[in-house]
């Protein structure tokens, strides 16, 4: 069993959402990750906050968050075991961040250890 | 005239035929506490032992001469009596035989054996540590508690887990040998190992009690003592201030709840009533007020143990109307429960709130990704989601779980579902 970590990317929509939508959409990634854990298969995960962000570039250029040229920017990521990488493309398929259009969840797995 | 004529009575059991049997329940536990810390844990047995024999030597005086005064009293002044003999015996042994032996016995010296409410309690409490150690199963760890915190005879034990009394003895003492192989010190552990010492005890107080909740055994009061000594257990550590952590609150809530429909779950035959058959006057709401009290102490500090949401669970249990809401609840409750702690039932229970919130067809998807092919409930969930939508996929998914159900009581109640399609 191999673990991939799936990453969200999503533009950052605070202050353009209701609370209900937000209420909304907290229901269906607790239900995703909740589905995903109910079959044994959840590692861990995190949201990435838009506030308290900053990139860092050479010569101690640093800048407020990581959105300029794209608007769709890592919003968190689960840690899923599965068996394939067909098996957690599955699980990527029903993350509810998928709902958003130019939203993706990109599925990467994640080096074991030993190197195999 | 009538004092004398009392402690005459040649037969006490006539008058108070409980005596006995009630300060057995609990003195023994308190004798055995005392003296097997005084003792060390490799004189278990023979804390024991003298437990035993005060008791019997109460039969034998109290049925011809009568009940003293202070019944509890005598017992200790007895015990006391007896444990000085052993350690004399053991003195001897130490001065004579032991120098040649490296293993020796402890040197007791004059012995000062103290029956004071703080050493009982400190006594129980410290037991209660060396017992639920992590280097024996927990199987042994419960059928230690039982025997030695709560007095349960070996017969009893092996009925709580419908097994033989061979079995529990074999099992009590290689755990004690191995206790004392391990030298296991009755004692508080220090600062720096209670987290996790505590996490081994309460999960087999949380187990002694699924015993009692869940136990096939016939004998009803049996399986209800389970849960109280479980209970009672638990509250020591919630009184001892060092152990009053969120986590043991969340578990005696945890408890409470769950307790509080002891009177509703059987019929007078004795059969289970299912939760949602349950006439809801009848539980009990003196306990489900006591629950509410300590989950409200166990969430203050910033722990959130499997407990915590376990009891969560519970307590929406214990509101029978089934809105949204408490559904909603319940099923955010079993998703942060996965996640921190995956369990084939938990797995099931979460599904089933998913279709009182979400509906019956998006949990049929959920259910069947589970693949718990071997497990009776995941059919008897099935079946459960297919009524009303598909009435021969349910009586299929029944009657494969009437096929894998492992008791009676299950059976029973799956068969009444496929009576009820």
């Amino acid at each position: 069993m191999d673990e991939f970590i799936l990453i969200f990317r999503h533009e950052d929509a605070s202050g353009r959402v209701s609370p209900e939508q937000m209420q909304t959409w907290m229901k269906q990634t607790m239900d995703w990750i909740g589905g995903i854990a109910a079959q044994n298969k959840y590692s861990g995960g995190n949201g990435l906050p838009f506030q308290d962000a900053r990139v860092v570039r050479p010569n101690n250029v640093v800048t407020n968050g990581p959105f300029g040229e794209i608007k769709e920017t890592i919003g968190g990521y689960t840690i899923v075991k599965a068996d394939s990488l067909d098996e957690a493309v599955e699980f990527a398929k029903g993350c509810p961040v998928l709902q958003g259009e130019g939203n993706s969840v990109e599925v990467r797995k994640i080096a074991r250890a030993d190197g195999v | 005239m009538m004092a004398s004529a009392r402690k005459q009575r040649p037969f006490f059991t006539m008058e108070h035929p409980e005596l006995l049997p009630h300060l057995f329940r609990t003195e023994f536990r308190k004798i055995t506490a005392v003296l097997g810390k005084q003792l060390g844990v490799e004189h278990l047995e023979a804390a024991e032992d003298i437990a035993s024999e005060t008791f019997l030597a109460a039969l034998e005086t109290w049925s011809y001469k009568g009940i003293p005064d202070n019944p509890t009293a005598w017992l200790y002044s007895v015990a006391k009596n007896r444990a000085r003999n052993y350690f004399t015996r053991n003195q001897l042994f130490t001065d004579k035989i032991a120098p040649k032996l490296t293993d020796s016995p402890p040197d007791f010296g004059e012995v000062e054996i103290d029956f004071s409410d703080k050493n009982i309690t400190d006594s129980q409490l410290q037991m209660v540590f060396a017992v639920c150690h992590p280097s024996i199963s927990v199987e042994a760890q419960i059928g230690l508690v039982l025997r030695i915190l709560c007095g349960f005879g070996i017969d009893e034990i092996a009925n709580a887990f419908l097994t033989n009394k061979e079995t529990i003895n074999k099992r009590l003492f290689r755990a004690k040998e191995k206790l004392r192989l391990e030298k296991v010190a009755i004692e508080f552990p220090n600062e720096r190992e209670i987290n996790s010492r505590l996490e081994t005890v309460l999960m087999a107080l949380y187990l002694l009690y699924n015993e009692g909740y869940y136990s096939e055994s016939q004998d009803r009061i049996l399986r209800e003592d389970l849960c109280l000594e479980a209970m009672r257990l638990t509250y020591l550590l919630i009184e001892n201030p060092p152990t009053n952590r969120p986590a043991v609150n969340a578990l005696l809530a945890l408890m409470c709840f769950h307790s509080s429909r002891f009177p509703a779950r059987k019929d007078e035959k004795g059969e289970t009533v299912l939760y949602q058959d349950q006439d809801e006057t009848r539980w009990n709401q003196a306990l489900i007020a006591k629950g509410g009290y300590f989950l409200h102490r166990a969430s203050q500090g910033n722990t959130l143990s499997t407990y915590h949401l376990e009891a969560g669970i519970a307590y929406y249990h214990t509101i029978k109307a089934d809105t949204n809401e408490k559904w909603e609840r319940i099923l955010q409750l079993y998703n942060q429960l996965l996640q921190i702690a995956y369990s084939p039932i938990a797995a099931l229970n979460r599904t089933f709130a998913l279709s009182k919130t979400n509906g019956k067809p998006v949990a049929i998807r959920e259910a069947e990704k589970l693949q718990l092919t071997d497990n009776p409930y995941y059919y008897t969930l099935l079946g459960e989601l297919y009524t009303d939508l598909d009435t021969d996929k349910a009586r299929t998914n029944y009657q494969t779980a009437y096929a894998l159900a492992r008791t009676e009581t299950d059976k029973k109640t799956i068969q009444k579902k496929i009576e009820k399609l």
